[in-house]
C-alpha cells in the first residue's frame, strides 16, 4: 500500500497517530510502537489511531500471551513438586537440605534486578540511550549472581547426596528450579545481545518497544521465583 | 514507499512527549506510562521488607494456619505488585490484563484440581 504511504512533512503534529496508521505495511509494525502505541492504553488515555486491528501493538500482545502460557508450564511443574516433595524416602529430606540465607539473598538479588530493569525501561522511554545500556548490563550481572547461587546450591545439594534421580523429591526440585534457571540464562542472553544491539544501533524498530518486551520476560521470571521461594522454600515439607 | 525514521521519531516525539516532558516524568509523581522512577524505587524497597518479612516469618513459631496465610498473603501481594507497576499491567491495556490472568487462573484452577485428586490437601 505504498500509495497510501504520507510524507512525513504533510503530517501535522498533531494528528501524528492516525497518519501513522497510513503508513505502508512494511513499516508499520515498526512505527507505530512510539510513546502511543508502546501502551495500548487506547482505553484509558483516548484512541491516537493504530496501525493494528487491535489498536495495541502487536509485539506486546504476543508477549503478554506468551507470558499467559508460561504460567501453565511453571503450574505443572509446580504442582508437581507439591506433589512429590514429601517422597524422599528418607534422607536427605528438603528441610536438612535448604540454605534460607543463601536462597533469601538470592531472591533479593532477582528482586533488585526487576527494579533495575524497569528503570532501564524508563530510561528506554526517555531515550537515555546511555542510562538504558547501564540498567539493562547491571540487570544481566545481578541475573547472572542469581544463577551463580543457584548453580552453588544445586552443587551443594549433589554433595549432600540428592541427584536427579535420587527420588522423586529430587528429580521435581531439579526439574522446577534448573527450568527457573533457564529462564533466566535466556534472559541474561537476551540483555547481553540487547546492550550490544543498542550500543551498535542494531535494534530494529522502536528501541523502547523492545527494552519493554525484554523487560516483561524478565519480570515474570521474577514473578515465577516470588511463588517458587514461598511453595517451595519457606513453607515446610 | 518508506519513511524516514529520524523524522517519524521527531513527528512521534513532537506529538506525544518532548524530551524535557519525558526528563520531567523520571522525577515526577507518575505520567500515563507509569511510575517515575523514584516511584519505581519505592516499590522496590516495600518489596525488599515483604521478602524480609517472609524471610521472618518462616524462622518464627507461629500458629499453622498464622504461618501458611501470612506466606501466602505476602506472595500473592509480591506477585501482583510486581506485576501492576513493574510490569505496567495496571497502567496498560485491559486487554493484557485479561491474556495473563486468564492464563494465570486457568493454571491455578487445572493444578488445584490435578492435587487435589490426588489427595493433597489431605495429606497435608
Amino acid at each position: 500500500m505504498a500509495d497510501t504511504a504520507t510524507p512525513t512533512s504533510d503530517v501535522d503534529p498533531g494528528d501524528a497517530g492516525s497518519s501513522v496508521a497510513t503508513i505502508d505495511d512494511e513499516h508499520a509494525p515498526s512505527d507505530d510502537h512510539g510513546d502511543h502505541a508502546d501502551h495500548g492504553d487506547h482505553g484509558d488515555h483516548g484512541d491516537h489511531g493504530h496501525a493494528t486491528s487491535t489498536g495495541l501493538s502487536n509485539n506486546k500482545l504476543a508477549m503478554w500471551m506468551f507470558l499467559g502460557s508460561e504460567c501453565l508450564l511453571f503450574g505443572g511443574l509446580i504442582s508437581t513438586y507439591m506433589l512429590y516433595r514429601g517422597r524422599h524416602s528418607g534422607s536427605p529430606t528438603p528441610n536438612q537440605l535448604y540454605n534460607i540465607p543463601l536462597t533469601s539473598v538470592s531472591s533479593f538479588v532477582l528482586l533488585m534486578s526487576s527494579l533495575t530493569m524497569v528503570l532501564a525501561v524508563s530510561a528506554a522511554k526517555r531515550r537515555d540511550d546511555r542510562n538504558t545500556n547501564i540498567w539493562l548490563t547491571v540487570t544481566a550481572l545481578l541475573g547472572a549472581t542469581f544463577v551463580g547461587a543457584q548453580v552453588f546450591e544445586f552443587t551443594e545439594f549433589y554433595q549432600e547426596g540428592l541427584g536427579f534421580t535420587t527420588n522423586l523429591f529430587g528429580s521435581s526440585f531439579y526439574t522446577l528450579t534448573g527450568f527457573h534457571g533457564v529462564h533466566v540464562t535466556v534472559g541474561i542472553i537476551m540483555l547481553l545481545a540487547l546492550v550490544g544491539m543498542l550500543i551498535r544501533s542494531r535494534v530494529p524498530g522502536d528501541k523502547a518497544e523492545v527494552v519493554e518486551m525484554i523487560g516483561l520476560y524478565w519480570h515474570f521470571v521474577d514473578i515465577i521465583w516470588i511463588i517458587i521461594f514461598t511453595l517451595v522454600y519457606l513453607i515446610p515439607a | 514507499m518508506s519513511i524516514d525514521t529520524e523524522n517519524h521519531d521527531d513527528l512521534t516525539n513532537d506529538a506525544g512527549h518532548s524530551e524535557s516532558e519525558h526528563a520531567e516524568s523520571a522525577h515526577g509523581e507518575h505520567d500515563e506510562h507509569g511510575l517515575s522512577d523514584r516511584g519505581y524505587v519505592g516499590i522496590a524497597i516495600i518489596l525488599a521488607i515483604m521478602t524480609a518479612a517472609e524471610v521472618a516469618i518462616s524462622y518464627l513459631d507461629l500458629p499453622g494456619w498464622m504461618f501458611m496465610s501470612g506466606l501466602l498473603v505476602l506472595m500473592v501481594v509480591k506477585f501482583v505488585m510486581v506485576v501492576s507497576f513493574f510490569m505496567h499491567l495496571k497502567f496498560d491495556s485491559k486487554i493484557f490484563t485479561w491474556l495473563f490472568y486468564s492464563g494465570l487462573i486457568l493454571a491455578v484452577a487445572v493444578y488445584g484440581v490435578m492435587l487435589a485428586t490426588f489427595q493433597f490437601f489431605s495429606r497435608s
